[in-house]
């Protein structure tokens, strides 16, 4: 075992102990299943509690949950590329711009491609979305295939620079993007000759159809991570050579993990993009790529729920708790006369809060706040002795995106 | 590209080869930070680019403080001057040096992504910082530096280039700057101490050399560099903002790129290279295509010539 990880693990120890959430061992999971069901029941009453409470002065609405889901069905599908395959992508908006402005090109009728030939939009929402993500990994692939033999913060930095150039091509490209003003209106989604609006009934709706989507996303995700595939992609991450000779396809197993994870990142755009009803190039940039990223690790990288978390802590502070704070800054400054409290801007300040999470989360706990099966039995064994088999198989992740290695050796 | 024809006026090709020189100058200052500190500890420090910034950031500020103006006689005003470069320098490299500190040493022996993604947390902070010191806003430096025509006016030669005076300092003051640090990593014992830790960390230790020191040694002149860099951009193009960082630091991520990173001379090469190209790129495309450009060669390079032009073949080990 490398000396790193020896490191790493008295480190984790102290604060594995403290954890107060801990899966993996057969108890737990029974316990976690309960967790499950319990948070799934509210996930389906919300609208009404919503309704009833009225949450959305507490900016708790549907309204304030719908871009939540999608954020947290774009660190899933990051989750893929960074957690199990262990590629740091730095520029996933990338695919989620294709997918917006597939959608919106497809089937706005501001969209230039119907302008020019004076016709209106034939393509179905639905038809859209299917295109988008046939798009987002199409592109996934051209970017992953030259790539693939470059190290790991290469590749961040390529996939940085792929993240720059789409918004600024969608930017600079007027006669067939509309620039910088964007596309609006865009279809939306209908479903037997119901139309998901945004009126307030509409909204409910939406909830349910980004909670549908979510959880088949999870589903999929699920087993995906169970498949052949999925192992395929965690044994490359620990350690490539190895992986290739048992047989893995490095080259066909790396660019499945690309297109996989674009397509998701193009499915959440396209998405999204009829929700807001409007695409822009400035929707799109690096922070958006380091906000998922953030909750990838803030979760824990590779595991699922982790990610979901971590998805849900970063969305809730993001959308929520900015604002609230906001608000009783500006509250304190009013009523103690100080102009510099009054006009203050958390918002501005918020990547400012990402980054040191980021730092902290790099030295303190690197695994993440839900560490997956393995590092718990590294770091606990005389507390479970019961680990299941497939858990070792199939949750080897978390503490490391790729083996460590003296590079000059 | 119906701008090629512009390519057949001598004296504004000549004029847009001395603006790229000239931006090439300030990127190879940053640029050899980013190659410092790769070539020693393979880490791309993403947060040097905010770094720079914050040079620009502290000179803008002291100048400020100071009250100078173009209207002051040349002694004080160079005094000025020479203040605020030896402020943001040693600011810079305290700065840079604190960073390795705090956020990337306890992760030396992390997973190499580890240390990058801590990297470009820090760069988020230090944005923030920029923000809160000068506001969302770009703020106009003073215009301190003499902007007659040096050919016009200097040399008395007719044409219509515009160089200017502030052209020519930039390239005054980076130059010596940069044989310097190649003098200093070449000929001195730290200098030694900076390669051999480089080449071999274990080996460098065993003969004694004290590796941390090395390293935020190596920190240090970085962000020495680009604490000029911060005042050398500003004086030039008349303005800080909290962005410029971002920008000038993937410019000069590619330049250490495309010249082979971690080698000295290839960053030089490879800014100057960079500048010209952002300079013929803003002439005869578009200068809203010009980051498209960059960004573009930099993947290029990456994918098809990780070593660079003048770089040793880095093991591909990951």
């Amino acid at each position: 075992m490398p000396r790193g990880e020896h490191a790493g693990a008295e480190k984790g120890d102290r604060v594995g102990a403290r954890s107060a959430l801990r899966w993996g061992s057969i108890t737990e999971r029974q316990k976690q299943g309960g967790t499950l069901i319990g948070l799934l029941l509210l996930a389906l009453v919300y609208p009404f509690l919503d309704e009833a409470l009225r949450l959305q002065q507490f900016n708790l609405g549907m309204s304030t949950l719908v871009p939540i889901f999608f954020f947290v069905i774009l660190a899933l599908g990051l989750n893929i590329v960074v957690g199990f395959a262990g590629l740091l992508d730095l520029g996933y908006a990338a695919f989620y711009v294709i997918g917006a402005y597939t959608t919106a090109l497809l089937t706005s009728p501001q969209s230039p491609l119907y302008e020019s030939l004076r016709a209106t939009p034939l393509v179905n929402f639905w038809v859209a979305l299917a295109l988008s993500v046939v798009m987002a990994a199409l592109f996934g692939v051209l970017l992953g295939a030259p790539t693939l033999r470059l190290r790991g913060d290469y590749l961040a930095i390529v996939t940085l620079a792929f993240g720059e150039i789409v918004p600024r091509v969608f930017l600079n490209l007027p006669e067939y993007t509309k620039g910088a003003a964007g596309i609006n209106p865009i279809a939306y989604p209908t479903f037997f000759g119901y139309q998901f609006t945004l009126d307030p009934t509409g909204a409910r709706w939406w909830y349910y159809l980004i909670l549908i989507i979510g959880l088949v996303s999870i589903f999929a995700i699920v087993r995906l991570r169970d498949s052949r595939l999925g192992r395929a992609w965690m044994a490359m991450r620990e350690d490539e050579l190895a992986a290739a000779s048992m047989g893995i396809d490095l080259v066909k197993t790396k660019l499945l993990a690309f297109a996989l994870g674009a397509s998701f990142s193009g499915f959440a755009g396209s998405a999204y993009a009829a929700y807001l009803q409007v695409v822009s190039p400035d929707q799109f940039n690096f922070s958006i790529s380091v906000i998922v990223l953030v909750m990838v690790i803030l979760g824990g990288l590779g595991n699922i729920w982790g990610v979901i978390l971590g998805g849900f802590i970063i969305g809730f502070f993001d959308n929520v708790l900015v604002r609230t704070i906001n608000d009783w800054i500006r509250a304190a400054g009013a009523a103690s006369g100080s102009p510099a409290l009054r006009e203050f801007n958390l918002e501005q300040y918020k990547f400012g809060i990402f980054g040191l999470a980021l730092v902290l989360l790099m030295l303190l706990r690197p695994e993440g706040l839900v560490p997956s099966a393995r590092r718990k039995a590294e770091l606990h064994p005389e507390t479970d002795q019961v680990l299941e088999q497939e858990d070792m198989l199939y949750e080897l992740s978390g503490e490391s995106l790729e083996p460590m290695e003296r590079p000059r050796s | 590209m119906g701008n090629l024809v512009l390519l057949t006026n001598p004296s504004i090709v000549f004029e847009t080869f001395l603006i790229g020189i000239t931006n090439g100058a300030v990127i190879a200052l940053i640029a050899l930070g980013y190659t410092l500190v790769y070539g020693i500890i393979e880490l791309i420090n993403f947060a040097h680019g905010e770094v720079f910034m914050l040079g620009a950031t502290v000179s803008l500020t002291l100048l400020a403080a100071l009250g100078a103006s173009a209207g002051w006689p040349a002694a004080q005003l160079t005094l000025a001057l020479l203040l605020a470069l030896l402020v943001a320098m040693v600011f810079c490299a305290l700065l840079n040096a604190g960073i390795e500190r705090l956020a990337y040493r306890r992760l030396r022996h992390a997973p190499r992504l580890a240390a990058l993604i801590s990297a470009i947390g820090v760069s988020f902070i230090l944005q923030n910082v920029g923000l809160a010191w000068i506001g969302p806003n770009p703020q106009n430096f003073p215009d301190l530096l003499p902007s007659q025509n040096v050919f016009r006016d200097l040399l008395g030669i007719q044409s219509d280039i515009n160089f200017k005076v502030k052209d020519l300092l930039v390239l005054l003051l980076t130059v010596p700057l940069m044989v310097g640090l190649q003098r200093f990593v070449a000929t001195t014992r730290l200098g030694k101490a900076m390669r051999a830790t480089a080449q071999d960390r274990d080996a460098a230790a065993l003969m004694g050399i004290d590796i941390n020191l090395t390293i935020a040694l190596t920190f240090l002149l970085g962000g020495a560099l680009a604490g000029s860099a911060g005042l050398l951009f500003g004086l030039y193009n008349g303005y800080a903002q909290w962005q410029i960082g971002f920008r000038a630091g993937l410019q000069a991520f590619t330049a250490a790129v495309l010249g082979g990173i971690g080698n000295i001379s290839g960053a030089v090469l490879g800014a100057f290279l960079i500048g010209l190209i952002g300079a013929f790129s803003d002439l005869l495309i578009d200068q809203r295509w010009t980051q498209t450009v960059i960004f573009g060669i930099l993947i290029i390079i990456l994918v098809f010539r990780p070593s660079g032009l003048l770089g040793m073949q880095t093991p591909e080990k990951a």
